[in-house]
């Protein structure tokens, strides 16, 4: 008798256990799988290239030609200027609390997947201008908790609201690109005569951010909203090198570069589809 | 009762220490917030009493619908005057004076909204 009570107890015992948990876990695999697939099944990236067509509405992009940021001098720190005055980006003169929406990085760095074995000196001078490539499938929108990092339904655009962010850095670890920046610092300090340390100029007509927010490159939501083009891209004027447009018109000014000219993408092995294209 | 002459006048003495701010203050109910409404503008974008109840509210609304759900970013109040629907771009561009017109309330209530600590209040000493 005792040992069939024994028995009756571990049976019932487990198989409380799988009903409980096994359907929870299957859902969460279930989920895990559809999120991270998207309805884009041959999505790898790497074979695909450029990406699959977005599900949004528009599709934002930028296409950087780095030939002329090479050949016409100081045109990047013009972009990265025009950026960080509008957006008031505080500018806190070290690496380690360094804030940057639009950089320049080296070739090796914003391409470390390509050979450098016997590259040409030219390539290795080349200034790379980058910044959020607001991906079409983006990771740090996945790693954040809050949704305070989240894709715009319409445009594509990922975009940030700092109003919801903890400060967790999920995103930044989740970003293969480096695009996102966290505030250690009040951005907003200000010295014994009053004047902002870190601001050379406030632009009041857009908000600044706090202590323990992350921000990035937002793609001049406000201004594409206002029917403007981003300001790094308005920085570039009659040069070329910046085109800016929607990637799901298929006669849009950006399609038709993307159709005749040679470009490639940072990391597109990692699957998350940018869209920024560089032509070297 | 013992040492009733010393007793009594203490208890005297503590009655009207604990008593005297409010004989003192008698009469009156304090300062009263009175924030300065802009001069130019003809109406604000809903309706006063609303204002005052809910402009929280609509503030977080306006953010939601613009950045999240593509709201527009302007719209029209009741009497035909278009604003941005944005506290720097809107609310401060009529009440441009923080200290003025937000601070009257916000201090007398004892609140600290944390919007300062982002957005930048007009004529900001810079
Ligand atoms: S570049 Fe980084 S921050 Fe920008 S969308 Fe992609 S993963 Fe997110
Ligand atoms: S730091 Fe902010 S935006 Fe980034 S994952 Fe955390 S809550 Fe989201
Ligand atoms: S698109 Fe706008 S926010 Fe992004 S880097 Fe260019 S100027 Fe800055």
């Amino acid at each position: 008798m005792d040992i069939k009570r024994r028995k009756f107890l571990k049976l019932a015992g487990l198989s409380a256990v799988a009903g409980i948990g096994a359907p929870s876990a299957f859902n969460m695999l279930l989920r895990g799988e559809v999120s991270a697939s998207e309805g884009k099944p041959s999505g790898h990236g790497g074979g695909e290239g450029h990406g699959a067509a977005s599900t949004t509405k528009y599709r934002y992009g930028i296409v950087i030609d780095v030939r002329k940021f090479a050949s016409i001098k100081g045109l990047a720190g013009k972009c990265i200027k025009a950026c960080h005055t509008i957006h008031n980006v505080p500018n806190y003169g070290n690496k380690k609390d360094e804030i940057k929406w639009v950089w320049v990085e080296s070739y090796e760095h914003a391409f470390p997947e390509h050979s450098q074995y016997k590259r040409n000196e030219r390539l290795h001078k080349l200034p790379i201008l980058t910044m959020c490539n607001h991906c079409d499938n983006p990771p740090c929108v996945r790693a954040c908790p809050t949704q305070a990092t989240f894709k715009n339904k319409e445009n594509g655009i990922i975009m940030m609201d700092y109003h919801r962010c903890i400060g967790c850095r999920f995103c930044m670890a989740a970003c293969p690109y480096g695009a996102r920046s966290f505030n250690w610092r009040n951005p907003r300090e200000k010295d014994s005569q009053g004047r902002y340390r870190f601001l050379e100029r406030i632009n009041p007509d857009y908000p600044c951010r706090m202590r323990g927010v992350v921000e990035k490159c937002t793609l001049c939501v406000e201004r594409i909203d206002r029917g403007q083009i981003p300001a790094c891209v308005e920085a570039t004027g009659n040069t070329g090198a910046m085109i800016f447009g929607d990637l799901n018109d298929p006669n849009s000014e950006i399609s038709r570069v993307l159709r005749e000219t040679f470009t490639i993408q940072r990391k597109p092995a990692v699957g998350t589809h940018p869209s920024l294209f560089y032509i070297i | 009762m013992y040492d009733k002459e010393k007793i009594i006048p203490g208890l005297i003495v503590f009655v009207l220490i604990a008593v005297f701010p409010i004989l003192y203050n008698r009469g009156n109910a304090g300062h009263i917030p009175n924030p300065e409404k802009p001069k130019a503008a003809r109406e604000c974008v809903r309706p006063v009493q609303d204002m005052r109840e809910s402009h929280m509210q609509l503030l977080i609304d306006w953010r939601t619908d613009v950045i999240r759900d593509n709201g527009a970013r302007y719209a029209t109040a009741a009497g035909g005057t278009r604003y941005a629907r944005s506290l720097q771009l809107g609310c401060m561009k009529c009440h441009d004076s923080k200290r003025k017109f937000c601070d009257e309330c916000h201090n007398y209530a004892a609140v600290k909204p944390y919007c300062w600590d982002c957005h930048i209040e007009p004529k900001e000493n810079m």
